[in-house]
């Protein structure tokens, strides 16, 4: 038996999907949340039936691929589970009485019932479940409450008889509401006053620039703590004393002591330079990386529960539409600062091509994911403002500037904002840390398979001199055009892969700053990393990829070259 | 009769006709906003930017143009 999960988007179907299948998927505080359709198993008197969270829908009739996708996914189910936002009965019940019509069995989860109080609503519940002929079984999902119930009452929903007409589909609705539900709206109530003044232009800029700065704090703070108090002990009093045993059973200078445990310098492992498998390759996404990324997601998902993230989508959206894009777009590009692998994932979430063409294209460019920001920590951090200052303030005028030409060179429509903002909701956070450890256990397992092959990698391209043939034919670009080492080509070519290795394989040139800036630059914006190009190219088509690796290979050479001269003329 | 673009913000209205095209009718109709609806305007942003509207527990965000494709009466 299948069995969907449907409803308005933001209602809560994944944390329903959650309590019902015990598989974790991502849930948020705003609509599109899932864009992609999650399957789990339930069991319900021992036997096991298919559970399908699909993606959140107004209505039965599409208004975009995404919509159809999950429509289209309705008639495939044996058993529909309505998911239903108590709060917001008027809007739930208009799909409510579409989904009638497909005469499943059918049968209501009244979601947030535990709010309604709260803002002046009740509900007669008995009351509309007669009047729908379907039994309607009030939860809260957060907390589990009436969980067990409705899956006690899934075997015996049957289809409904409520006939209408769908002319008077929102006649019908009134009707209905206005026997159950009795609203005494608290007028002007604090939490109305805040949500208010975080959408008004004057309070809400200044907000969203203090909330930005507070994030980034913290992710520097949490991060770096991480790094100092817990990863860098661990690694320097645990695994270095294993490392050097390990190094002396294998003679020092051997390939096999280079690829598992690379050059020692002065008798030490250093981590960021000796590029072994076990040493630098574990050392890079584990001990410098991996505190970053979970400081970050901890911090976006309390953004994202909170519901602030659709508020600094509306906020951002006028800027946004100058580079073909609309405030949603800033979704995208978050998830990309975290690690551009969901950020490629969520461009789903618009509409159009020449929206996701552009999106994507801005995110590979100019978004630089947490590993590699983490890595540019390490590297420039010592320079401060100078230098950490002028790659990120560079990249993002590149971002904007090529937002910008986007807009007036890509065919196609970018359709205006049209967004639902949901209510502020306290974080709840026994299913934020879920969400925050489901991420970076999809984070280390991207990353570190990753992180090992390019060690691998570049110790073979290393000694067979495969690298040094490379570095000759590129040498004119690099010398002339961007003023690096011609050695720089080989952690260039490194970044197809990870882009924090990169970074690592930079360190022991002994770069200038200036030189330090502009290879930040480059290795930002020339390709976004494999695993992202190969999401990228699921979503774009080929076509549309190689013409947005195109302008990210043109716009490299022009920003790494002017940079270049304008740093050296600034700098000496 | 005035557009939501125009509206005053912090004033209540019923929409008195929406002059967009079928599609736009639609989105605004799932969430319940259709004429004779009430909605309350929250803000708007500059240069440009979208206008916010309160639908009975409902809050929304709609572009510059599709706010000036709806009418309303003040009350």
């Amino acid at each position: 038996m299948k069995i969907l999960l449907i409803g308005n988007p933001n209602v809560g179907k994944s944390v329903v999907f959650n309590r019902l299948s015990g598989v974790d998927v991502i849930s948020s505080n705003y609509a599109g949340t899932t864009v992609d359709v999650t399957r789990g198993y339930i069991t319900i008197n021992k036997f096991r039936h298919e559970l399908i969270d699909v993606p959140g829908i107004y209505s039965t009739e599409p208004s975009c691929k995404a919509e159809e996708i999950a429509i289209d996914l309705i008639s495939e189910g044996d058993v529909l589970i309505n998911v239903v936002d108590a709060t917001n009965l008027e809007r739930s019940l208009n799909l409510t009485l579409q989904l009638i019509r497909y005469n499943k069995p059918i049968i209501i989860a009244l979601n947030m019932i535990d709010e309604i109080n709260h803002i002046g609503i009740s509900i007669n519940i008995d009351l509309l479940s007669k009047l729908l002929q379907v039994e309607c079984i009030p939860v809260c999902a957060i907390t589990g409450e009436g969980i067990n119930h409705l899956v006690n009452k899934i075997p015996q929903s049957e289809p409904s008889n409520y006939a209408y007409t769908d002319k008077e589909r929102w006649n019908e609705v009134g009707k209905i509401l206005s026997q159950v539900q009795t609203v005494k709206y608290k007028h002007h109530s604090f939490a109305k006053t805040l949500r208010d003044a975080s959408v008004k232009p004057i309070t809400g800029i200044p907000f969203l620039v203090i909330v930005l700065m507070v994030m980034f704090l913290l992710i520097r703070v949490i991060g770096e703590s991480l790094i100092n108090y817990f990863f860098s002990p661990l690694f320097e009093k645990f695994w270095s004393p294993i490392m050097l045993y390990l190094s002396g059973l294998i003679q020092n200078n051997t390939f096999l002591h280079d690829l598992l445990i690379g050059k020692l310098s002065n008798g030490q492992i250093d981590y960021g330079d000796s590029f072994g498998l076990l040493t630098t390759g574990l050392y890079v996404p584990i001990g410098s990386v991996l505190p970053y990324v979970f400081a970050f997601y901890l911090v976006l998902s309390i953004m994202e529960d909170s519901g602030y993230l659709p508020r600094a989508a509306v906020m951002v959206d006028n800027i946004m539409h100058k580079m073909g894009l609309h405030g949603l777009a800033i979704i995208p590009m978050l998830l990309g600062l975290g690690c551009n692998v969901p950020g490629a994932l969520s461009t789903r979430l618009l509409e159009t091509r020449k929206e996701k063409f552009i999106a994507s294209t801005l995110l590979s460019i100019a978004v630089p994911c947490m590993a590699l920001q983490a890595m540019l920590f390490g590297m420039l951090g010592e320079y401060g403002i100078k230098g950490l200052g002028i790659v990120f303030v560079t990249l993002f005028l590149v971002w904007l500037i090529i937002g910008f030409l986007l807009r007036r060179i890509i065919k196609g429509t970018s359709p205006e904002i049209f967004l639902e903002i949901p209510p502020y909701r306290i974080p709840f956070f026994k299913g934020m840390f879920k969400k925050v450890f489901t991420r970076v256990r999809w984070f280390l397992k991207e990353a570190v398979p990753f992180v090992l092959l390019g060690v691998l990698i570049a110790n073979l391209l290393y000694t067979s001199g495969i690298l040094e043939i490379i570095a000759r034919f590129t040498e004119p670009v690099f010398v002339y055009l961007l003023g690096l080492p011609k050695e720089a080509s080989g952690a260039l070519i490194m970044g197809f892969l990870r882009k924090d290795l990169a970074v690592g394989m930079l360190l022991p040139l002994s770069l200038s700053l200036r030189q330090l800036i502009v290879a930040s630059v480059v290795l930002a914006m020339y390709f976004p990393c494999v695993a992202t190009f190969s999401v990228l190219l699921k979503e774009l088509g080929i076509k549309d990829m190689l013409k947005s690796t195109l302008v990210m290979l043109i716009s490299t050479l022009i920003v790494g070259t002017v940079l270049n001269y304008i740093l050296i003329l600034l700098l000496n | 009769m005035v557009t939501v673009l125009e509206m005053q913000e912090g004033k209540l209205g019923i929409i008195s006709s929406i002059n967009g095209g079928v599609g736009l009718q639609k989105k605004l109709e799932n969430m319940g906003i259709s004429k004779g609806a009430e909605i309350f305007k929250i803000s708007r942003q500059w240069l440009k930017g979208p206008v916010i509207i309160r639908h009975g527990n409902t809050e929304l965000a709609i572009g510059y143009n599709m706010a000036m494709k709806i009418m309303v009466d003040i009350i």
